[in-house]
């Protein structure tokens, strides 16, 4: 199990990946966003951090980094992608998942500990969750501030590509337990077909219990699971 | 010809927008009761040769919808003018 941690200027969160990767006995690479080709990887991440300094707005410029077309070549042949906080706006910005991130309601750059609830079990990054299940993970963003028009929200809704809440302890997706204003409580989303995933939550930085819970690691290996049996979509 | 681009980048109406109501809240409590709505959006210059304006406008249209604006949640909006000769 090899993953690819594509490395834009300004990515902050790679190390944080290939660590936690690599601490749940997997390889982790870095990719360079010159790079054009994406060979011999099982599983892309883009990580977390500023790219490029988040000009203009979050991930703009990210998604035009020679590396992003082989990226969306490797998801459309079915396997696995997944952008998490930053990287979850490049997938964004890229058009390879629906909606927009705005600024959070709050105007405040959020960092802490936060509950999701698993909406889908069905991709390759939630195989070893099951639905309703409710874990903890770090947030950290000013912009994770989920919107979609009110036709794109219905149809993400209607295709189950919602992957994670926001909640609370109990579960519950509440106005109480939504950090950054995001519509429908909104973590995370995937493309029709499931085998790419955006966060906002960092599983990366959770991935042992010395940094505070293991949850994230339980991401990592669905993934791992999914690659060694042999997984591919479409 | 040498022109210059004057682009205005907003948010969509129907998007709330909490660094404009962050500001609205403070212009209010500094008494300027009158104030209803604040919208914060961005201005873009971008000087440019183009062979004539129509080529201009197209260039810059794509250069918006492209890169300078999301239209996932932002409009955008923009004039162009001839630069004067030096």
């Amino acid at each position: 199990m090899k993953f690819g941690v594509v490395v834009f200027p300004g990515s902050n969160c790679d190390r944080d990946v290939q660590t936690a990767a690599r601490a749940a006995g997997y390889e982790a690479d870095f990719i360079w966003h010159a790079a054009t080709a994406v060979d011999g990887f099982d599983c892309l991440v883009l990580p977390g951090g500023f790219s490029y300094g988040d000009y203009l707005r979050t991930a703009a410029i990210a998604r035009f980094s020679p590396v992003m077309a082989a990226v969306a070549e490797f998801a459309a042949s079915g396997r696995p992608v997944i952008g998490i906080c930053n990287g979850f706006q490049v997938l964004l910005e890229a058009g390879m998942l629906p909606g927009a991130m705005l600024k959070n309601t709050s105007c405040r750059f959020l960092c802490k500990a936060q509950r999701i609830r698993v909406e889908s079990a069905r991709t390759p990054f939630t195989l070893k969750l099951r639905p309703g299940q409710v874990i903890t993970l770090p947030i950290a963003h000013g912009e994770g501030n989920y919107y979609a028009d009110s036709e794109t929200l219905a149809q993400i809704e209607r295709h189950g590509q919602v992957v994670f809440r926001y909640c609370n302890e109990s579960g519950g997706a509440t106005p109480e337990s939504n950090p950054n204003g995001s519509l429908g409580n909104i973590a995370g989303v995937c493309n029709e077909a499931g085998n790419v995933l955006g966060m906002m939550p960092h599983p990366e930085r959770a991935g042992e219990q010395i940094l505070g819970g293991a949850d994230g690691r339980l991401i990592l290996d669905s993934v791992a699971q999914w690659v060694q049996g042999g997984g591919r979509i479409g | 010809m040498r022109y210059v681009a004057d682009i205005v980048v907003k948010l969509k109406k129907s998007i709330l927008d909490p660094q404009g109501e962050a500001v609205r809240s403070a212009l209010g409590s500094m008494g300027y009761t009158g104030v209803q709505d604040v919208r914060i959006g961005k201005r873009i210059e971008v000087r440019l040769e183009a062979a004539n304006e129509a080529q201009c406008r197209q260039a810059v249209d794509e250069m918006c919808s492209r890169l300078l604006a999301n239209t996932v949640m932002e409009t955008y909006d923009f004039s162009v003018r001839e630069e004067p000769g030096e």
